[in-house]
């Protein structure tokens, strides 16, 4: 756990020593910002609207709510751009290693892989936790301005961050095939859109594959959190497929130690 | 304290290394010594347990490099052929990392990054970020952690690539000074690097040991088959053949002359044989020139070309 600690803490530094952390958060953020502005502002429009019709029929305003009218697609909308935003930051845990050669000095110190896997992933996890901790002055501010109901605000960044747990389990995974970032990142891209996209499947596929597909869609399942619901089958998915990508990751660097030239 | 056996590497259809034996006593220099590509960093990587080999056994300090890994890597300091150097990080933040997952305390580290710094002569560089680094102090912060956690072992790939000729003799020093506490392999193609800091050369070649000795000895017993050099005015084909039916006379192979008449000959005798009489009489008895004759050491660059090219006289 020593290890893990270790390295943990050098691959934070190693993220805010570089432009990358800022980068990327600052695009996020803006992003989002962008997001939460077009929905709430389509949201405020559409609340005028029938409360002027309620008041023009003489009837009582129908019931608008905003967590699930503007947070809940605005949290959507979150986990499609982290598609993109994720890659970015765990596409380099192990290309770089590779194309330096300090791999060598982590593979030659007394060390386990599974150390450096977990120490790796958690620095990439705590970025990114702190990427979606700028979001929560979005929260912030229907707060002051509403409302909203806490609840779905709490299961939302719950589902948020098992979402982006098996995000960087992928991204890791991916990171350690290549010794080319951009490969790296590029490949996660794609898994992620994949792993979203299958749910679709749903439609068009038989029932048996298309239940199955659905349920790997990693984005269905964080609609459920958004909605304000904590299943405790959604959880179990997040977490085995957290734990499943970086076991393969620690076998894929086992496997490395067979075939290095 | 290093002991391989029978050490065989094969990738794909290429062997890298083998059937490599030797061992390293407690305290002594080795070097190791090759052309490139001839499995010196094969070795290395797998006595770093960087990866396993095909078949044979190696161990350090008792403790075999494939089944006791992590006690073997406790005890090693590894200069890979490319410094692992993180480059974003300050040389004093690198190496208490370096020192942190070789296991060591932290406290111990507080006085432990100084004085390694001290030794390899970067003190003034401690808080620079390495990116920054010229090419001579970036091979001294690798050498500085394969030192950091003092172990018993040194493994050095080229320890001396990249640095100018001031910094060479400095580092040659410092890894001559390590010797006796540390136990040090270390790989070069420099000739003068391993009979100026080993006690011991091991000569490699296409995964092969093609010799095996004290750096003296292997001087020595090289220098032992007394070579010759004569010019000669002569038709070149006869001379060299009446030359090789000499009797002691090994080899004859042909040498530019330096802007004379004649053609240059060297030639390979065996050890305790003297020639040169009945050399003289040859060529004064067919009526050719003698125009010089005389006696040629081989200097370790010889003996190196001499068994990296025809291993198969030289036993090993």
């Amino acid at each position: 756990m020593r290890n893990t600690w270790i390295i943990f803490r050098r691959e934070l530094r190693s993220y805010f020593s570089s432009p990358l952390a800022y980068a990327v958060m600052a695009g996020f953020l803006l992003i989002a910002g962008f997001f939460f502005y077009a929905i709430l502002t389509s949201f405020l429009n559409t609340a005028l609207r029938s409360e002027m019709q309620a008041q023009y029929y003489r009837m009582a305003p129908p019931p608008i709510n905003v967590n699930l009218m503007a947070l809940r697609p605005f949290f959507h909308n979150l986990a499609v751009v982290l598609i993109f935003t994720v890659p970015l930051i765990t596409m380099r845990l192990y290309a770089e290693e590779f194309r330096n050669g300090t791999i060598e000095l982590l593979m030659t110190s007394p060390v386990r892989n599974w150390e450096t896997v977990l120490g790796k992933a958690l620095a990439a996890f705590v970025l990114y936790a702190s990427l979606i901790a700028g979001t929560l002055v979005y929260a912030a501010i229907l707060f002051l301005s509403g409302k909203p109901e806490p609840g779905q605000i709490i299961t939302s960044y719950i589902g948020l961050l098992l979402l982006g747990g098996a995000f960087v389990a992928v991204g890791i995974f991916l990171s350690t095939l290549t010794e080319n970032q951009i490969v790296a990142g590029f490949l996660t891209i794609i898994l992620l859109l994949l792993f979203w996209v299958v749910g679709w499947a749903d439609e068009f596929a038989g029932p048996g594959v298309g239940s199955v597909l659905a349920y790997v869609s990693l984005l269905s399942h964080f609609d459920e959190f958004a909605k304000g619901v904590i299943d405790l089958k959604d959880v179990v998915l997040y977490l085995s497929f957290i734990g499943f990508f970086l076991f393969l990751t620690h076998l894929s660097l086992e496997s490395k130690r067979w075939r290095t030239r | 304290m290093i002991d391989i056996s029978h050490l065989t590497k094969v990738y794909g259809t290429k062997t890298a290394v083998q059937d490599i034996t030797f061992s390293v006593g407690r305290g002594e220099i080795l070097g190791f010594l090759g052309p490139n590509a001839a499995g010196k960093t094969t070795t290395m990587r797998i006595l770093t347990c960087f990866m396993p080999a095909t078949s044979g056994r190696a161990s350090i300090a008792g403790f075999d490099v494939f089944g006791q890994s992590m006690e073997v890597r406790r005890r090693i300091g590894y200069l890979p052929e490319n410094p692992p150097l993180y480059s974003e990080m300050t040389v004093e933040k690198y190496l208490a990392f370096v020192g942190g997952i070789k296991g060591m305390d932290p406290r111990l580290l507080k006085t432990r990054v100084p004085e390694v710094m001290e030794r390899t002569s970067i003190r003034t560089e401690a808080g620079r970020i390495i990116k920054h680094l010229s090419k001579g102090y970036r091979q001294r912060v690798g050498i500085a952690q394969a030192l950091i956690h003092n172990p018993e072992v040194l493994i050095l790939d080229e320890p001396t690539v990249g640095l100018d000729p001031k910094q060479i003799i400095e580092v040659r020093e410092l890894i001559r000074g390590l010797g006796g506490d540390h136990t040090i392999i270390l790989s070069t193609h420099i000739l003068p690097e391993v009979s100026m800091t080993c006690s011991r050369v091991i000569i490699i070649n296409e995964g092969r040991i093609v010799a095996s000795d004290t750096t003296e000895n292997l001087t020595r017993r090289l220098r032992g088959s007394d070579n010759l050099y004569v010019e000669v005015e002569g038709p070149e084909e006869s001379v060299e053949t009446r030359i090789r039916a000499l009797g002691g006379v090994t080899a004859v192979s042909r040498r530019k002359t330096e802007k004379r008449r004649g053609n240059g000959y060297l030639i390979e005798t065996e050890i305790g044989v003297d020639v040169r009489r009945d050399l003289a009489a040859l060529v004064v008895g067919q009526g050719w020139g003698l125009l010089e004759m005389r006696p040629v050491g081989m200097s370790l660059e010889e003996v190196f070309l001499h068994l990296t090219t025809r291993e198969e006289e030289v036993p090993a």
